[in-house]
């Protein structure tokens, strides 16, 4: 098991946003959490990357207890997150954003192959790399964002809502991406609310409602489910 | 001419100490948005610190200046350390409330142990007089000035070419996509501290040789310009900073020199006023909308 979330509680103050949520990635997988907004998949999220605190339960990533540990640490072991949003550093340049991403690497990491890589899979952003990043498009943002994580080497890759905002042509693009970084062996952790597209490249996914899993299983079976394809599908 | 230019020169003068005190106030604004009231107190922790080593000691002076920057750098980090960081969650007020609380203390602490009398600053540094034409320049005017210039340039190569540098920006940005990307903001936040009480012990030196009498409450006035001099120019932008700094120090040296010594620190003041009025966000400042 990589990554379990074992009986997971979070709350806001007096709200409680996540009621005893359990859930667990294996290595190698694409798995997806969806639902409709205010579900509580950001949450999640945010509370395995450590920069909220459970109210009960356990997280445990590659078999260490990851719960109280600080956010710095989390990223540390391998375990990265795109945020919901992008959240690049838009007064640095995308070259820095980059940099940034490999921060845990320290200071004598040789990072010249790794933003080649980087820009092998965003070739947008090679001849954008000298401009600030908050001058970049909505889709170049996010695919700053990816590439700034992968920057880390992380082994589980955690994506909150990558498809947001973007065109339908951008949202296949990012995607093809997810596919293609678990290809080349990286763990996938997604939260989306773009079910069909979720669905369509996890192996696993769970829904959530209110704080809750009410569902989970293959990805495939989903598709086929006919309350999931009214309540996510759009249909 | 020469009037004016001494003018501009003694302006650049303080005007520099003012800029590396205003660092310090936006660069911590930048990364906690915190005013640190407590800031100009440095100062006087500062000068205290320098002036006790300069007359019970026989140290040279560039060491006695190193060892208070030394001290001044412990000072401030612990005071985040102990007084900021348990607040860094809570309202923005309490935490405001609380750099008055330690200035009052470490302004108190000082008086009790040095008593309130003034005490003169020894200036146990003699630097010879730049002569250009009919145009005189003090040494220490010119050493000041130098100095900050030296330092701004260093600070600013360090936060765009270093790694460290450069997470101080990230976190400055975003704290929360800057722990994401496994930076330690409690150290980025410490370092920024720590840099601050620096450059603030540097200014302290600076200002002390400028005006030789060091009392508890001495960090007050040019603290309070500096934190002016970084509203003025931007606050949390460190180019603005160092132009607000330069600003006020050549404004408050002309309105002394041409129109009143009593009216200097009313115009510096008024110029406050009218850019707040005109440019709420400073000289350099972008209006950005608040975040949610």
């Amino acid at each position: 098991m990589m990554l379990s979330v074992d009986n997971l509680s979070v709350s806001y103050g007096a709200i409680q946003a996540i009621h005893g949520v359990s859930f667990s990635v294996e290595r190698g997988e694409i798995v997806t959490l969806i639902g409709a907004n205010g579900a509580g998949k950001s949450t999640i999220l945010k509370t395995i990357s450590g920069l909220l605190r459970p109210k009960s339960g356990a997280i445990t990533f590659e078999d260490k207890p990851i719960h109280a540990s600080e956010p710095h640490r989390i990223v540390k072991m391998g375990l990265a997150q795109v945020p919901e949003g992008r959240r690049i550093f838009q007064q640095m340049t995308v070259l820095e954003n980059l940099e940034m991403g490999a921060f845990i690497r320290g200071s004598q990491a040789d990072l010249a192959n790794d933003y080649e890589s980087v820009f092998h899979s965003f070739p947008r952003l090679k001849e954008r790399r000298s401009q600030l990043a908050g001058t970049l498009s909505g889709g170049e943002q996010q695919m700053l964002s990816m590439g700034r994580s992968l920057m880390g080497k992380p082994r589980l890759l955690m994506l909150d809502e990558p498809s947001m905002g973007l065109s339908p042509i951008l949202v296949e693009e990012i995607f093809r991406i997810i596919r293609q970084v678990n290809a080349d062996g990286i763990t996938v952790l997604l939260v989306e609310q773009n079910a069909q597209m979720a669905l369509s490249v996890a192996h696993r996914a769970y829904v959530l409602e209110t704080g809750r899993i009410i569902k989970e299983g293959g990805a495939a079976s989903f598709m086929g489910d006919e309350a999931v394809r009214k309540a996510y599908l759009g249909e | 001419m020469n009037i004016l230019l001494t003018q501009l020169i003694n302006g650049l003068h303080v005007g520099s100490v003012y800029a590396l005190i205003a660092l310090g106030y936006t660069m911590v604004y930048g990364i906690v948005k915190l005013i640190n009231f407590a800031h100009g107190d440095i100062i006087m922790v500062g000068a205290y610190a320098a002036l006790m080593l300069l007359t019970s000691t026989a140290l040279p002076f560039g060491i006695a200046a190193m060892l208070s920057v030394l001290f001044c750098v412990t000072l401030g980090v612990l005071v985040e350390r102990i007084a900021y960081k348990p607040l860094r969650n809570s309202p923005r007020i309490s935490s405001l409330i609380t750099t008055i609380g330690v200035s009052f203390f470490l302004q108190n602490s000082v008086q009790m142990i040095f008593s309130p009398t003034p005490r003169p600053f020894p200036i146990r540094l003699s630097v010879p007089t730049i002569v250009i034409g009919s145009l005189k320049i003090s040494g220490l005017t010119f050493v000041t000035i130098l100095v900050a210039v030296l330092l701004m340039i260093a600070l600013e190569l360090f936060v765009r070419r270093t790694r460290m540098g450069k997470a101080m920006r990230a976190v400055s940005e975003d704290m929360q996509a800057a722990q994401l990307m496994g930076i330690n903001i409690n150290t980025t936040i410490s370092m920024t501290f720590a840099i601050g009480a620096a450059l603030a012990a540097v200014g302290a030196i600076l200002y002390s040789t400028a005006y030789p009498s060091v009392s508890p409450t001495m960090g007050a006035l040019p603290g309070l310009k500096a934190f002016i001099a970084a509203v003025l120019g931007g606050i949390g932008l460190m180019p603005g900073a160092m132009l607000g700094g330069f600003i006020m120090g050549v404004a408050e040296s002309l309105t002394k020199g041409y129109i009143s010594t009593q009216l200097s620190d009313a115009v510096v003041f008024g110029i406050l006023i009218i850019v707040l009025l005109v440019k709420p966000s400073g000289i350099l400042g972008k209006h950005v909308s608040e975040k949610v």
